[in-house]
């Protein structure tokens, strides 16, 4: 431990950030046309107090339509990589506190040992307020493979569990799935420490 | 099959600054309460977008030639490596920076601080690094500036990185102090990491050889980002 390197503090992205951050273009993950059904999640993001929280930054890391990762660590020969998917997105909230992302719905990627993860985007939320940014999942109510994801099946409280659940609210392509992420209150979203 | 890539380092207690930090205000209604939960990285936390192939644009790495005259200020060359915690530079990937200009004021709608705009002087920026981790900056020092955090409050002068790394967990925004600062003491954004020598890692260093003469002051500034752990049972 001793010759390693303390890694840098994390500081708040502050209220400025879309003037270095903010690239619209990067909230539309399908523009390269990749395999997958096409969806869209919109949400707001709440602050303690329920309101809505103008200066908050969404980044999104996930797998392709197959389940596969677009980076040289994934391994499984057996999911192709698609080339017109990249995986990573990113959106400011708008003034209401809402964002919105268009992207495929990604396939079940492999968990630790032999478990298999139910189909997920990573998500990274920055906001003035926020000396770190925090970590959580996007799920899909829809999946019946929740049931037997190794996080989901982690978290008892029934109501905490759903926080990290996005709501089908309309058919179509893109399919309109719902999520808000509460950062502090009741309804909390559930924040991951990884 | 292939053994799984290896987890990446947890943070050692307070180097890392906390969500609740009631002396910066703004943190109060917007940390979770509950505890997050911890748990092994999968495929989902040791991936994560790469820029090697620069789809991300080109860089821009002169912010004191983006518009049509030089800005106003102190011209500064920022240069320095993105590191992992085990020394290892981290190549090709994404360093984004924006800033206010000498004044004290971001070309930023939201900004009200009554100082002037510079029209020359738009202060954002972006770089791949090298196969060494490399990186360089040509900007000007920006100003110190009010907030309204507690009365009479003022930020030190400060630069904003944001940098990937190998992974989505290595995600990093941060800010760069420079050395000898009064403000820096008084600031609670600053100090909100608890142990000293993490927070020294926020401040660059003047490095005389850096400078380039009768243009430019020369900073050095190394970011290091979260490295993998040596075997998969490491706890960090």
């Amino acid at each position: 431990m001793a010759d390693k390197l303390i890694p840098t503090p994390s500081q708040t992205v502050g209220p400025f950030f879309h003037l270095g951050l903010d690239r619209p273009a990067w909230s539309d993950l399908t523009a390269d046309n990749p395999t997958g059904q096409r969806i869209a999640i919109e949400g707001r993001v709440l602050d303690g107090d329920a309101v809505p929280v103008p200066d908050a930054l969404i980044e999104v890391w996930q797998a392709n339509a197959a389940g596969r990762y677009n980076h040289p660590d994934d391994h499984q020969g057996d999911k192709p990589i698609d080339p017109r998917f990249r995986g990573f997105g990113r959106t400011a909230t708008d003034g209401e506190g809402r964002f919105r992302i268009v992207t495929i719905k990604p396939g079940p990627a492999p968990g630790r040992g032999n478990a298999l993860q139910a189909p997920h985007i990573n998500l990274a939320v920055f906001a003035r307020g926020l000396l770190q940014h925090l970590y959580t999942r996007i799920y899909f109510a829809d999946e019946p493979a929740n049931a037997g994801d190794p996080l989901l099946s982690s978290i008892e409280d029934e109501a905490a569990r759903r926080t990290l659940l996005a709501r089908p609210e309309a058919a179509g392509s893109p399919a309109l799935y719902r999520f808000d992420i509460v950062l502090q209150g009741a309804n909390e979203t559930v924040f991951l420490d990884v | 099959m292939p053994s799984e890539p290896l987890p990446f380092l947890r943070p050692r207690p307070g180097t890392q600054p906390p969500y609740l930090y009631p002396d910066y205000a703004s943190t109060v209604k917007r940390s979770p309460r509950r505890a997050l939960i911890r748990f092994e990285h999968t495929l989902s936390e040791l991936t994560g977008p790469g820029f090697a192939d620069r789809w991300a644009g080109p860089d821009a790495t002169d912010l004191t030639r983006q518009r049509k005259g030089e800005p106003l200020g102190e011209r500064i060359i920022v240069e320095g490596h993105v590191l992992d915690e085990n020394g290892r530079p981290v190549p090709g990937t994404l360093l984004e920076l924006w800033q206010c200009n000498a004044a004290g004021r971001y070309d930023h709608p939201a900004d009200q601080h009554d100082a002037p705009l510079d029209p020359n002087f738009t202060g954002a920026g972006q770089v791949v690094t090298g196969p060494d981790g490399a990186y360089r900056f040509v900007t000007i020092k920006p100003g110190a500036y009010p907030w309204r955090n507690t009365p009479n409050a003022w930020r030190p002068a400060h630069l904003h990185f944001g940098v990937f790394g190998a992974g989505f967990v290595t995600r990093l925004v941060t800010q760069m102090y420079f050395p000898g600062d009064p403000l820096l003491a008084y600031d609670p954004i600053y100090q909100s990491t608890a142990d000293a020598a993490a927070r020294e890692r926020l401040i660059c260093a003047y490095e005389p050889a850096l400078s380039e003469a009768e243009w430019a002051l020369g900073y050095r500034f190394d970011l290091v980002l979260r490295g993998r752990a040596a075997t998969p049972a490491d706890p960090g």
